[in-house]
């Protein structure tokens, strides 16, 4: 406490006798003006591109009919309810995808960073897992999954076209999410292993208290713009039938040959991923300076 | 009682023969300290006795257990040492006080406000007690390095063994450091350390033994070893560490 007590003093009693000399005085007016002008460039430069940009197309000569296929106001708010409806099932469907992908992922993970040699042909497995996955296009698999398996008539297996689609989307990002996670598991310095072992952590006790914790913080940002992708991919199992945002906002618009709905379903994506994009950029930006204040510690 | 012996090892990484018929008797509650130029095998040695690194011939016999039998179980084993690095290596994800009571909560099953207390009580010691819920990152690097020191010396074992511990520190850090070592010298602690500090190595070691290639080609006290060498190699050795200043 008393340590705390005298450089405060020390600092406030400095502060009260201090006065700016006058070439501070100058260079705060000057820094003022510096900054002034900069705000009147960017605003002018921001006002006259964008300005030429919407110029460009409202006079275009097919402005009139895209407006209204595309852009119609009243019947988009019409459609707005059902295509919100859709969107409800897109994030259940993120919600229950992500949480199965991230316990899928990590066993996939897990398996292909594991030196056990009873592991061995699981690790096989996984790799090869990864391999096919990630080399699949996530449309084919869902049509593969969700077309192929009700075909095969296995009695008891499910033929809800949401659960399949739900199924195809989480093998896929497995694979990748798997991938992520073994890069942060690989990324974290074996000098923290061999400091846990020295220890007498055993193993797996190195992994849940040292490993996995330093290795999730730091891949955390990619996770979060695979959440991102994930949200979006979702709507590819309407091709299965899924009355998602997607398939509610064609079902409209092909009924009514006026594209609006598809602007709305746009719209409502764009409203959850871009507050999530923004917070994935600003984990990225804090854990880079964390690893920055690291390499300088 | 001897808490160590070494006998005959062999280590090799590839074909390079890193320790060769190299052997050592520890005596409990002494010192000994290992010197030797850079690459002659030190951090081997002890990566060895820890059991980070598997040897290639010869045994190492803890407590009269021979700890290099392919059927043992090396965590057990571990609870007896104790290991501190030349890099500290912190877990940098835990406070202070997490990084020092993870494996007396974990390994030896002590319950968690015993090892807090006692944890406290290691780091009021050595006067790091404000810091228990600071993160690695916020410590000064002999602050670290003392942080790796307690946290190694929590488990009480039998026998410590502390690489370099002072050589990635600036020069006025090196004294906190080296104080905690008295200390647990003191305290009568089993210990094999590495170092390029021969003032210290004076202070503290039982025995020296000055490493060339893989093999003790020199040992003896201090007063013989680093004060009167007799091999023209160590003569050599010391008079370039004594050029670098350190002496
Ligand atoms: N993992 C490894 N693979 C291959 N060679 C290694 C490995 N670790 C150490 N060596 C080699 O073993 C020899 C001894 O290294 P060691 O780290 O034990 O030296 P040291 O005496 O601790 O040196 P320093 O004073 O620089 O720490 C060196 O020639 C080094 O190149
Ligand atoms: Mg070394």
């Amino acid at each position: 406490m008393s340590t705390n007590d005298s450089p405060i003093h020390d600092s406030v009693g400095r502060a009260s006798s201090w006065v700016p000399s006058d070439r501070e005085v100058e260079r705060i007016a000057q820094r003022k003006v510096i900054a002034r002008k900069r705000i009147a460039v960017a605003t002018l430069s921001s006002v006259l591109v964008l300005g030429a940009l919407i110029i460009a197309i409202v006079t275009s000569p097919g402005f009139r009919v895209v407006q209204e296929t595309f852009f119609d106001v009243s019947y988009g708010r019409a459609v707005l309810h059902i295509v919100a409806r859709g969107l409800v099932t897109n994030i259940m469907l993120t919600i229950i995808a992500s949480i199965v992908i991230g316990i899928f992922a990590m066993t996939l993970a897990l398996l292909r960073t594991s030196r056990s040699a009873a592991l061995t042909p699981f690790r096989i497995l996984a790799t090869a897992y990864v391999d096919i996955f990630r080399g699949v296009p996530l449309l084919l698999v869902i049509l593969l999954i969700g077309f192929g398996v009700p075909a095969l008539r296995i009695h008891g297996l499910t033929s809800s076209v949401l659960v399949l689609g739900t199924v195809a989307v989480v093998m896929t990002y497995s694979a990748y999410v798997a991938e992520v996670l073994r890069s942060g598991i690989l990324s974290v310095h074996p000098s923290q292993r061999a400091a846990a072992r020295s220890l007498g952590l055993s193993q797996s006790q190195t992994l849940r208290f040292v490993v996995l914790p330093q290795a999730i913080k730091r891949v955390i940002p990619p996770l979060l713009n695979d959440l991102v992708a994930l949200l979006k991919d979702t709507g590819l199992v309407s091709i299965l039938g899924v009355i998602d945002a997607v398939r509610a906002a064609q079902i409209d618009a092909s009924r009514t040959f006026n594209y609006t709905p598809y602007v709305v379903a746009s719209l409502l994506f764009l409203c959850i991923t871009i507050p999530l994009t923004r917070y994935t950029d600003r984990t990225l930006l804090r854990s880079i300076a964390r690893q920055n204040a690291q390499g300088a510690a | 009682m001897n808490v160590l012996e070494v006998r005959n090892v062999r280590k090799c990484f590839g074909t390079d023969v890193v320790l060769e018929d190299l052997s050592l008797t520890v005596p409990e509650h002494t010192a000994t300290v290992l010197i030797g130029a850079s690459g002659s095998g030190k951090s081997t040695l002890l990566r060895c006795i820890n059991l980070l690194d598997d040897i290639d011939d010869g045994s190492i016999v803890l407590d009269g257990q021979e700890i290099t039998d392919p059927a043992i179980d090396v965590d057990v084993i571990r609870r007896r040492l104790g290991m501190v690095f030349q890099s500290f290596n912190l877990f940098p994800h835990m406070s202070v006080l997490d990084n020092i009571t993870l494996s007396p909560i974990w390994v030896h099953g002590v319950s968690k406000d015993e090892a807090q207390s006692q944890a406290m009580e290691l780091l009021k010691r050595f006067d790091l007690g404000d810091k228990a819920q600071q993160f690695p990152d916020r410590l000064s690097g002999g602050q670290q390095q003392r942080v790796a020191i307690i946290r190694s010396i929590a488990v009480r074992p039998r026998l410590l063994l502390l690489d370099e511990v002072t050589s990635a520190l600036d020069p006025v850090l090196v004294n906190e450091v080296l104080s905690i070592v008295r200390d647990l010298k003191q305290d009568g602690m089993t210990m094999v350390l590495a170092t390029h500090e021969m003032g210290f190595a004076t202070q503290v070691a039982d025995e020296v033994c000055f490493l060339e290639s893989g093999r003790i080609v020199e040992r003896g006290p201090a007063s013989q070893v680093i004060s009167n060498p007799q091999l023209p190699q160590t003569q050599e050795f010391l008079k370039r560490v004594h050029e670098a200043g350190r002496l």
